[in-house]
């Protein structure tokens, strides 16, 4: 089918679930479950066929989720036992990989529902797709593996790379956070490395997407970013997956490292089922006079909790990070952005967005830290919530701490409603309610689809129209 | 075209209309003039079906049929079109966006027709065409957003054109502008039903009928010479009649 039909097919698309269906059981080659112990790391380490200093280093991880109290602003999550979730899942691949027609004809359909395949050779520079636990196809264009890029799966990298890898995994987001990085680090599997080296300008998004397959799963994904002094890099993060009945839960990981002069911006498009229990651990490094932006997009998900943090280390560094959270129904988002200025000089800028709608609920919850020393540093926060009607909530939790004297913090937040007489404008104007809903959505966060490109904004303007039509959506 | 019959309208359980009768007939245009807090803009809002003005009694009939219980988007596929005393402010929806979107949905326009459509209409009515990149009526003067209702009842060309006070808080500029496309419309056989407070914009059209309304009911009915006596005498001499 040509690019452009398929595309069209998509956007035409009476609903999400007509876009991935429903979870077909597939052929698996591993599943791994039970109680979350040595003898399930050891096994899985061994499958990965990994060196000892990455045995060790889950070993080390497992002592500590097994240590550290669960959180106690997590709520949800009670739902959701551990130990009867599949903690590996390894799909059955015929053969090595290079091609989309080289998968499994389920998974190879699951992507190019997406229209995936079609993105990356259009689009992208690169691309790393992950099916359940394993990345089952990763490829960068030629021309870019030339210059010195790298893009591989991340266990390869574990055995390709060891040091550079031994370097930054776990330095930037150490596995003893909190008791789910602490997870994640014993339990991690699939994801992508990618490192451009210095002065490289990777012109095109590189771009990894999560499928989730079955339900009762756990996707741990691991994604290192390493920019080099003076290298840009643009990373597209897209997460989907099927209907099922049951919970799956994902606890991925995320770290950057932008070396000096170096631009890494990080997107994200959660578009999870509605019955993911999302819980996502990203961080950046910045150094001197680098810069790093997060765009965080959540609209799926039962419950999500996500907090893009930037460490501005060097002098000059700079951070923007942009939320968008979605809450269409009884689904809760418990999200933010977390800043933490280091360097003299450095400026941070978070911008929140959230729509709640038919009883759903956002929370904010944001985190902005001028060190003694940070001198001149300066930190933005706008907090904007739109609430289209009576049964949803939204609510902010800032924490904002200023040490320096020469630095400071700008908060402001806003809450929008949906009011009748907007509505009824739209309304005298041939425009029914739930376009109305999508037309102030999208005006709402048009700040920041400016900053993605076209044929994502194309798609998320179409999902987002979706889930106030009267067909899509869980109201 | 439309006819009100017995119009009894609430507003939270406090009536405001008292029994309203009119009937506008094809092409004409029907003044409605009448002191503030009298019942004036209920009337348009109810004709264009704000759910918040709720009908107790009696009906609206337009083209013979009751669209009393009509939603406001199936009034204006019918062609019943309410240019606003105070048009909304939308963040982040441009106006070229949201003029398309109605061409669209009222007149089966693709984007590019409708950009087409839009953009010479804005040359024709003489417009500033850098007000199409701006969010909807965010930041706009009032001559700005009335003239905005104008351009829109201009596009979507409707059977019975509603104005609920086209002349408040507009400049004298903006007012002869206004008057002009309202004319023009006219001309081309929309039927107009205008509200107004001053009567200044009357120098410039030439109604059919003018109504003088007061606490929720029509006291007087006559020709253009109605305006003249209230301009003179107020309102209290026109209900003496």
């Amino acid at each position: 089918m040509s690019e452009r039909s398929r595309l069209e097919e998509i956007l035409k698309a009476g609903s999400l679930e007509e876009i991935l269906g429903t979870a077909v059981p597939y052929p698996k080659e591993i599943e791994l479950k039970g109680r979350i112990s040595r003898s399930i790391i050891e096994e899985l380490s061994k499958i990965k066929n990994e060196p000892e200093w990455m045995f060790r280093h889950r070993l080390k991880a497992l002592e500590l989720f097994e240590k550290l109290p669960m959180p106690k602003w997590v709520v949800g999550v009670e739902e959701l036992d551990l130990e009867n979730l599949v903690l590996y899942t390894k799909p059955e691949l015929e053969k090595e990989v290079k091609d989309w027609d080289d998968l499994p004809e389920n998974i190879r359909k699951t992507f190019e529902r997406l229209n995936i395949p079609e993105i990356e050779k259009k689009f992208l520079s690169g691309l790393t797709a992950v099916f359940d636990s394993e990345s089952v196809y990763s490829q960068l264009k030629d021309e870019f593996e030339k210059k010195g890029i790298v893009m591989l799966p991340m266990e390869e990298a574990v055995r390709k790379y060891p040091d550079v890898v031994k370097r930054y995994f776990g330095k930037i987001f150490p596995a003893g956070e909190h008791k789910f990085s602490a997870l994640h680090h014993a339990l991690w599997s699939g994801g992508a490395f990618v490192y451009i080296p210095k002065g490289v300008r990777v012109p095109f998004p590189i771009e990894a997407f999560f499928v989730i397959g079955s339900a009762l799963e756990g996707q741990f994904e691991h994604t290192l970013v390493v920019a080099d002094e003076g290298s840009y890099v643009h990373f597209i993060e897209g997460c989907s997956a099927p209907m099922y009945k049951g919970f799956s839960f994902h606890d991925g990981m995320v770290e950057i490292y932008a070396h000096k002069n170096a631009t890494v911006k990080f997107t994200t498009i959660q578009n999870w089922s509605r019955n993911v229990i999302n819980f996502n651990n990203k961080r950046a490094i910045i150094e001197e006079n680098a810069y790093v932006e997060w765009i965080e997009g959540s609209i799926g998900s039962k419950i999500t909790y996500t907090y893009p943090a930037s460490v501005l280390k060097g002098n000059n560094a700079r951070t923007a990070q942009y939320v968008v959270s979605l809450s269409n129904g009884p689904f809760l988002k418990d999200t933010g952005a977390k800043s933490v200025h280091v360097g003299k000089n450095t400026s941070s800028k978070i911008v929140s967005k959230s729509i709640s709608a038919n009883g759903g609920i956002n929370i904010y919850r944001g985190l902005v830290r001028i060190g003694k020393g940070a001198k001149n540093s300066t930190a933005t926060v706008s907090c904007d919530s739109l609430i289209l009607d009576e049964e949803s909530r939204a609510y902010t939790y800032p924490h904002n701490q200023n040490d320096e004297p020469t630095a400071n913090i700008i908060h402001e937040a806003t809450i929008g409603k949906l009011s009748e007489d907007k509505l009824f404008y739209l309304n005298a104007r041939g425009i029914s309610e739930e376009e109305a809903k999508s037309l102030i959505v999208l005006g709402f966060i048009s700040e920041i689809l400016e900053g993605l490109p076209f044929e994502y904004v194309e798609v998320l303007k179409k999902v987002i129209e979706l889930e106030f039509s009267e067909v899509g959506g869980v109201g | 075209m439309l006819k009100a019959e017995n119009l009894r309208v609430k507003v939270e359980d406090k009536e405001i209309l008292k029994g309203i009768n009119l009937i506008v007939d094809d092409g004409e245009l029907h003044v409605v003039m009448g002191p503030n807090g009298s019942g004036k803009s209920t009337l348009a809002l109810t004709i264009a079906g704000h759910p918040k003005y709720q009908v107790i009694n009696g009906k609206i009939i337009f083209d013979g049929e009751n669209i009393t219980n009509l939603p406001p988007e199936e009034r204006v596929r019918r062609g019943v079109f309410l240019s606003f005393q105070h048009p909304v402010e939308v963040e982040g929806v441009k106006v070229i966006q949201f003029l398309q979107r109605v061409l669209k949905n009222l007149k089966n326009l693709d984007e590019i027709q409708a950009y087409e459509v839009i953009f010479n209409a804005v040359q024709e009515l003489g417009l500033d065409n850098s007000m199409l990149t701006r969010f909807l009526n965010v930041g706009f003067s009032g001559g700005e957003r009335k003239k905005l209702e104008m351009l829109q009842a201009y596009l979507v060309k409707p059977r019975l054109l509603i104005l609920d006070e086209p002349d408040s808080g507009v400049d004298v500029d903006s007012l002869k502008v206004i008057a002009g496309i309202i004319n023009k419309l006219h001309e081309e056989g929309t039927a107009i039903l205008l509200i107004t407070h001053y009567g200044r914009i009357l120098e410039h059209l030439k109604p059919h009928r003018v109504h003088v309304i007061k606490e929720g009911k029509i006291v007087a009915s006559g020709g253009i010479e109605l305006v003249k006596t209230i301009e003179e005498k107020g309102f209290a001499a026109v209900e003496a009649l």
